[in-house]
């Protein structure tokens, strides 16, 4: 896979944040913009991402919201015809870097989607996935991984009996939740989770809400999300997108009750999705 | 009240755009019934070759012209001419001779018949040459026991024990001339060869030579002492009008009394001569005998097919749907497979020839075995360059197939193994290939079906009326890839159109038939168990 062409502009100063924790800045989007071919997904998104936090970003469908989400793992890579402008910076290095290798990058930012993937494996090997990619092979390591990641997951007392069992035995939630173990296996410092409970009844979705709560301790997590009231219960920061473009960035709590922008208030009681 | 008009009316609506359900079915129903007619009359035809028939003693009219007087023969068909709506029958007189070695099967018109009757001390005997005897045993003269009469008691197992005797006998006699007489034969064209390459080693061989040739004309003379012994042994025979015989009993490998046979008799015996079928070689112009070799020679070549096209497929396939840039180049080539499978296979069978024996071929030999040139050993047809040919006409299907499993994995599972930080070759291989195996296999298992029911290409590339040893052994190196070899699709063809009794190949081309499609029936079934057993392992996972 050849690095993507970057252009990016790194003599643009940080736009302004709209509170001061934003001094730490884990992942730092400056001036993004993104095609699809000629859709103009992404339009000049700039926007600072702190550590150990968790960060939703919210928005009608097509608003580009998981386009960005994509973009900081470098998933749209796959895509053809695409296209980027600007830079996003992983604790201060360009994840568009030409010395940046993709295989790397996606070891530090691990990913969770909207449909739950686990492999046509066991349970076992879908969670030390990563581990086997890597070459590592040593069983008192993956034993160790698999329980501290399945734990992490709150998985762990729902399947340790059943290891070596397909892991297409399990229920929907009990996936998702496998592929959230298998995601942070190899410790990755970013999770991105991408609607991750779009697919899910409501009691799994309060497990995994309970679940990112835990996982915020060790990892920063970006999460995508349709449900507002999701972003409301379990996120610390809320972009609002709308467009491709970003409408507004604060405290949860500050755009949830006090917004400042008309189109957020419009979203978010419900006026257009 | 209401509410039951309501139901009437829905009631007795017609059908709405389900008028034509019945045509689909139409067409399922019609294919079946052509399919299960074919298979119904092979089974049926293929099957009745192993069943022993009563032998009957047919009187026929004085002067009628499928001859005249009392003849014993197996009634196989009666039916009524198609020009002349004369009622006839087929029988099987059987006895042909040095001296009359013509069709054994005659046609008789029913009129000519003055009587039948089945007499119950008939025999009938299989023999190496000129195919079964009917006759009435008289005596049996025997070295160990001297003569027997066959109204005594005595006469079965004497005659049982003659056969026993003889077949040791030809078996001592097989090993003789194939193993020993063969591994001499052998020795001899190696040192002749050595002296060739090397003239300096002309005296110590021709020395060898001539200890091999002292050997060899020892062996020679105990083999003719065993052909001698076969001789002995002796069954008077009479046939039905009279006529006495005298059978040297090596020559029989089994008889029996059709007519004294009960229902779980016959059935004994049809096992038996269907066991015989599959497992000897065959004789006489393939007419007679069994067709192991020609069982054994398709199951390797489908099976080397197999090994050598799948791994070419799936890694083709791979290219062009995961690596390769889509678009028009790739789409040509993807074109141009899909219609490299409407290529006539005799062009692949040409191809095969020009390419894989002429020209590769020779290299080989010029290379590697030189020294045997100019007679050609890979230069020349070959099961290897069969199994090449046959897995060039079946690329296409495990292509198509393949790239049609790789493309029906979701994007979801690749992107999850991009995320976990496994490169594009690791998805391809951990994740990607084994969710496609079941798909994969469908594709071999159509090119398996496809390459074994070949027959015109392997015609130009290595197949043989009679091979006379198989394409594995014990003989090291265990792997001959550049012997000749038989396939029952071949065998069909020759025993069925280039046999000079062309009633007494047809049974043997129903039963040929039937094994052809058992065998596939069989490596596909393997393959589908296969592919269940993966397909349960890799079920796509569902809310």
């Amino acid at each position: 896979m050849p690095p993507a062409l970057s252009n990016s502009s790194t003599e643009a100063t940080p736009a302004a944040g709209p509170d001061d924790v934003l001094n730490s800045a884990y992942i730092d989007v400056r001036q993004f913009n993104f095609w699809y071919g000629a859709k103009h997904a992404i339009q000049n998104v700039s926007m600072q991402i702190p550590e150990k936090q968790v960060t939703a970003l919210i928005g009608p469908s097509g608003c580009g919201k998981s386009t960005l989400l994509r973009n900081m793992n470098r998933m749209n890579d796959l895509i053809d015809g695409v296209r980027h402008e600007g830079d996003i910076l992983l604790d201060g290095t360009s994840l568009y870097d030409p010395s940046v290798e993709v295989i790397s990058l996606r070891k530090r930012v691990g990913m969770v989607f909207q449909k739950s993937n686990p492999f046509a494996k066991s349970i076992y090997e879908n969670v030390i996935f990563s581990l086997r990619v890597a070459g590592r092979n040593k069983k008192a390591e993956l034993d160790e991984v698999v329980e501290r990641s399945l734990k992490g997951a709150a998985l762990w007392d729902e399947v340790k009996d059943r290891l070596n069992e397909s892991a297409y035995g399990l229920s929907g939630g009990q996936m998702q939740r496998l592929c959230i173990a298998r995601a942070i296996a190899n410790r990755p410092q970013i999770l991105l989770m991408d609607e991750p409970c779009a697919a899910l009844d409501p009691i799994a979705t309060l497990k995994i809400e309970d679940l990112i709560q835990d996982l915020k301790k060790e990892f920063t997590i970006v999460i995508v999300t349709h449900n507002m009231h999701q972003a409301t219960r379990c996120s610390d920061r809320t972009a609002f997108f709308y467009l491709g473009e970003l409408i507004e960035y604060d405290q949860t709590g500050v755009i949830f009750n006090t917004p400042r922008e008309s189109k957020t208030e419009a979203y978010i009681s419900g006026l257009f999705s | 009240m209401a509410d039951s008009a309501a139901a009437a009316s829905l009631k007795s609506k017609p059908p709405q755009g389900e008028a034509k359900v019945w045509l689909t079915g139409m067409g399922l129903a019609v294919g079946i019934v052509m399919v299960a007619v074919l298979l119904g009359l092979i089974l049926v035809r293929g099957t009745n070759v192993f069943w022993p028939k009563r032998v009957t003693e047919i009187t026929l009219r004085e002067g009628s012209p499928s001859g005249s007087g009392v003849k014993l023969g197996e009634i196989m068909v009666r039916q009524d001419n198609v020009t002349t709506g004369v009622e006839e029958w087929l029988v099987h007189f059987g006895n042909k001779s040095k001296a009359d070695p013509s069709t054994s099967y005659r046609y008789v018109a029913s009129g000519d018949v003055l009587s039948t009757r089945q007499p119950q001390d008939v025999m009938v005997a299989e023999r190496m040459e000129y195919g079964d005897a009917i006759f009435y045993p008289v005596r049996l003269t025997t070295r160990a026991d001297g003569v027997i009469e066959a109204t005594g008691p005595k006469f079965r197992p004497a005659l049982e024990a003659a056969l026993k005797q003889a077949e040791s006998v030809r078996q001592k006699l097989y090993h003789l001339e194939r193993k020993d007489i063969g591994r001499i034969s052998k020795q001899l064209v190696r040192l002749e060869k050595e002296i060739r390459i090397d003239p300096s080693r002309e005296t110590a061989n021709r020395l060898e030579i001539e200890r091999l040739n002292a050997a060899y004309e020892k062996l020679a003379e105990q083999a003719r002492g065993l052909r001698a012994e076969l001789e002995k042994d002796i069954l008077t025979v009479r046939l039905a009008d009279g006529e006495e015989r005298e059978q040297p009993t090596g020559d029989l490998i089994h008889v029996y009394e059709p007519n004294k046979l009960g229902f779980g008799g016959r059935l004994a015996l049809a096992f038996k001569q269907f066991f015989a079928f599959l497992t000897e070689d065959p004789r006489e112009a393939n007419t007679e005998g069994g067709i192991f070799p020609a069982i054994f020679g398709t199951f390797v070549m489908t099976i080397l097919m197999s090994i050598v096209v799948t791994p070419l497929g799936v890694i083709a396939a791979i290219y062009l749907r995961e690596y390769a840039r889509q678009g028009t180049f790739v789409r040509i080539v993807r074109i141009s497979v899909n219609n490299l499978a409407g290529v006539p296979s005799i062009v692949f069978g040409v191809f095969g020839l020009g390419f894989f024996v002429y020209t590769i071929g020779h290299q080989v030999d010029n290379w590697f075995f030189s020294s045997s040139l100019p007679t050609p050993t890979f230069g020349t047809g070959g099961i290897m360059w069969a199994s090449l040919t046959l897995a060039l006409l079946t690329l296409p299907v495990v292509i198509v197939a393949t790239e049609e499993a790789l493309g029906a994995v979701p994007r979801g599972v690749r992107e999850a193994s991009l995320a976990c930080g496994a490169s594009k070759w690791q998805t391809i291989q951990r994740v990607v290939l084994p969710a496609s195996a079941p798909g994969i296999l469908t594709g071999v298992i159509l090119a398996m079906a496809r390459g074994a029911g070949e027959v015109a290409p392997l015609m130009l590339v290595g197949v043989v009326k009679l091979a006379p040893s198989l394409p594995l052994d014990f003989e090291p190196p265990f792997i001959h890839a550049d012997r000749k070899f038989m396939h029952l699709g071949f065998h069909i063809y020759d025993v069925g159109f280039q046999s000079p009794d062309a009633e007494a190949a047809k049974p043997m081309v129903f039963a040929t038939t039937l094994l052809l499609i058992v065998l596939v029936v069989v490596m596909n079934l393997t393959a589908i168990i296969i592919r269940n057993k993966l397909r349960k392992k890799y079920a796509s996972g569902t809310f």
